[in-house]
């Protein structure tokens, strides 16, 4: 009976109802009926179970924080040191260690020590003492994971100067972490320089300078790109760009970091070109309009007015982009070469910390040193994805407010 | 009280004397329309080159075949492995990750386009959060899934409930891989949710809740068999992306062979993005596995191009719905 319905903000504050819009007032008088009726907490039930189902996205982010962090936490802490395993272990006290202990001393994954009989550890131990004992090595009292060790160079035995090494199965374990960010640094910002002009002049033409018709072709097909998986781009450059590109250029190099980066620019083409495009389009068409009216050219129009106010969002596009690069996996894995030399030359291989987790994480024993390293690099990308994820996103949600707040100011006053 | 907009966003007024030639404008144009053009012709040289290469090396002895060797000694056989166990272990991945990604993707976003106060702070971190979610390296994933899913709940599951001394969920396997890519594709479902729920007109929930419907009874009786198109491309989409993805399931599940097709959850399978990977850096001989090579990567691209044609076409469908009713 809707003569009985009371508005509850009616009611309260004896005020006059504010202007709500229609579908928000129908749902409140309905409730109070339902409510009338006892049937409202079922759907009050059903909508917190559906907010808590929401949160999951939520959980994820700080599920990956937190599980990421804590295999390498102990790293971090300096509760790891690999001076330890320099310490010998007789092959009678083997038998009594675990097999991951022993892993760890012998550099082995786990798997193959584990089925292992005692005598044929003992045998292991004793080869593996007879190694130490033929190359002393005084590097070996390091402790490689230490902060300084991680980061700064140092002048290992058989070097004549201070480098940068990452080397985890030589004798002496190096973990230097500045050739992998280095590495994927250089090939980020080497196909940055490539995508980003190219995906950016094409998503002004695409939303702004082309016919509708053009559009719906061009659109999608790079958007196309998008659904290559990073395997296919990886293997196309390992087997065919190159040798085209040793053919054209003359290299020495097989694999390096200009392959790596072309594969690695095909990828971002379309992450940069799809965010840039939503934001170019987003600007009312009227502020292009004005711009005309005043006798401007489409293109003058573009780049003085279009561009200028989707500004913030193409940068959001770079900074996603950046994301991007710097945490691809296969392309890099597969056409970089992975050598890991601290070289300026894009003619040179190169090793990125992504593709380092991914080529040594299944040889590296669990809990070992190694392990938690490459858990280290992951928890580092994962930090500074997720600052310029944060980034970009306040940067398009803000745009997205005034845009908005523009159209429906318009929208009154026409 | 004025209302209207500075017109002039970059705060500078528009400066028509400074304006460029005509010569400039036309050169321009044509240079952005060749740079788009030029992406238009790498994509298509892209794809014609891959499917010259590979498309004769369908035949069904490849596409039905094991990889395991018929002749001799039952071994792994690079140079004529059969994809039959990759496409397999491929389907049945994405599947369990579409049965484990739908239910929360689509109820999150049920949420925000439905439930939520866009203002409200919790809104905008589930966003947020959402958002950031699709920003996460893949390789991030693969750590995640390895730490948390294969050792601490497949761990625990051993320790406490089975209490088995050699693992059985605490080894990698087909579902922390699935899991693992359900956390992955989560924001791709969430997005097209919001989206295909965006695009049912406003007028049809309030005629439902005008003729006494509950907001439940509106959403699932008018709302969502309008957004089912929609919130299917979600699906669809993410089952191409996650079809290949490589990354995160190299160390949760993904193995470089099996004599068999996995038995039950907790089995490893093959899977055919990881295949291609060691086909193509781990084959002795890379020019006899070259055109083995390329008919894998035609049938992983068919698959995952397939999948998103029909998802491109269900959208247009729906955009076409939509507009055909504003008209």
């Amino acid at each position: 009976m809707p003569t009985t319905l009371q508005d509850p903000i009616d009611s309260a504050t004896g005020a006059m109802p504010p202007v709500v819009d229609v579908s928000r007032q129908l749902e409140l008088e309905l409730r109070t009926a339902l409510y009338e009726k006892g049937e409202s907490w079922r759907e009050t039930f059903v909508e917190k179970g559906i907010f808590l189902v929401s949160l999951t996205a939520i959980f994820a982010i700080l599920l990956i924080f937190i599980f990421v962090a804590r295999e390498c936490l102990p790293l971090i802490l300096g509760q790891v040191d690999t001076a330890r395993s320099a310490e010998l272990i007789t092959p009678e006290k083997a038998v009594d260690l675990s097999s991951e202990q022993l892993a760890v001393y012998l550099s082995q994954p786990v798997d193959k020590i584990r089925p292992l009989s005692p005598d044929v550890l003992k045998d292991l131990v004793a080869s593996r003492n007879e190694e130490l004992a033929a190359h002393p090595n005084p590097d070996s009292k390091l402790n490689t994971v230490s902060w300084p060790m991680l980061l700064l160079p140092y002048r290992w035995q058989e070097y004549t100067k201070a480098e940068f090494i990452w080397q985890p199965t030589s004798l002496v374990e190096k973990y230097n972490l500045v050739p992998l960010f280095f590495g994927s640094v250089k090939i980020a910002v080497l196909s940055l320089l490539m995508a980003v002009p190219l995906s950016l002049m094409a998503a002004i033409y695409v939303s702004q300078l082309a016919s509708g018709t053009v559009r719906e072709v061009v659109k999608p097909v790079i958007e196309l790109l998008a659904g290559v998986p990073s395997v296919v781009l990886g293997f196309l450059a390992l087997i065919a760009l190159a040798s085209l590109f040793q053919w054209l250029f003359g290299y020495e190099v097989r694999l390096n970091t200009f392959v790596a980066s072309v594969a690695l620019a095909l990828a971002l083409i379309p992450v940069i070109f799809t965010i840039a495009e939503d934001a170019l389009s987003a600007v009312p068409q009227t502020h292009k309009d004005a711009a005309r009216a005043m006798g401007a050219t489409e293109w003058h129009a573009t780049v003085r007015v279009m561009v200028p106010a989707a500004c913030p969002g193409i940068f959001a596009a770079v900074i996603l982009g950046f994301g991007r690069a710097i945490g691809e996996t296969m392309v890099v894995l597969m056409a970089s070469g992975n050598a890991s030399i601290l070289s300026p030359s894009i003619f040179q291989s190169c090793r990125t910390a992504t593709a380092a987790i991914a080529a040594e994480l299944a040889d590296a024993p669990v809990d070992s040193p190694h392990y938690r390293v490459l858990f280290l690099i992951g928890f580092i990308l994962f930090v500074i994805t997720f600052v310029g994820n944060v980034f970009a996103d306040v940067i398009l949600q803000r745009l997205r407010a005034r845009l908005e707040g523009q159209r429906t100011s318009q929208e009154a006053t026409s | 009280m004025s209302a209207i907009p500075q017109s002039d966003v970059s705060g500078q007024p528009l400066d028509l004397t400074s304006a460029p030639t005509l010569s400039q404008t036309t050169l321009f144009t044509a240079l952005f329309r060749s740079v788009a053009f030029f992406l238009v012709g790498v994509v298509a040289l892209l794809v014609a080159y891959i499917f010259s290469q590979g498309f004769h090396g369908l035949n069904p002895s490849f596409l039905f075949g094991s990889a395991t060797s018929q002749d001799s000694s039952g071994m792994f056989d690079v140079h004529n492995a059969g994809v039959f166990e990759m496409v397999f272990g491929t389907i049945l991945l994405v599947f369990l990750m579409t049965v484990l990604v739908m239910p929360v993707g689509v109820i999150s976003g049920i949420y925000l386009n439905e439930f939520s106060d866009p203002n409200a702070w919790t809104t905008r971190i589930i966003r947020s959060a959402v958002n950031n979610l699709a920003g996460v390296p893949s390789i991030i994933f693969g750590l995640f899934g390895l730490g948390f899913f294969v050792y601490f709940i497949g761990g625990s599951i051993d320790d406490y409930v089975l209490h088995t001394a050699s693992p059985v969920f605490g080894k990698p396997a087909v579902i922390w891989a699935a899991l693992t890519l359900a956390v992955l594709t989560m924001p791709v479902v969430v997005v097209s949710t919001e989206q295909a729920l965006r695009s049912v007109p406003l007028p049809l929930r309030d005629a439902a809740l005008g003729l006494g419907a509950t907001k439940l009874q509106t959403l699932r009786q008018i709302v969502l068999p309008q957004a089912a198109p929609g919130i299917i491309t979600g699906g669809i989409l993410a089952v191409s992306r996650g079809a290949g993805e490589v990354a995160p399931i190299m160390f949760t599940g993904a193995a470089y062979y099996l004599a068999h097709l996995p038995q039950s959850i907790t089995d490893q399978f093959m899977e055919l993005g990881y295949h291609i990977y060691i086909l193509a850096t781990q084959s002795p001989n890379v020019d006899r596995t070259r055109p083995l090579l390329f008919a894998t990567v035609v049938v992983l691209l068919l698959l995952t191009f397939l999948l998103n044609l029909i998802a491109i076409l269900v959208r247009a469908w729906t955009r076409h719905r939509m507009r055909s009713y504003r008209a």
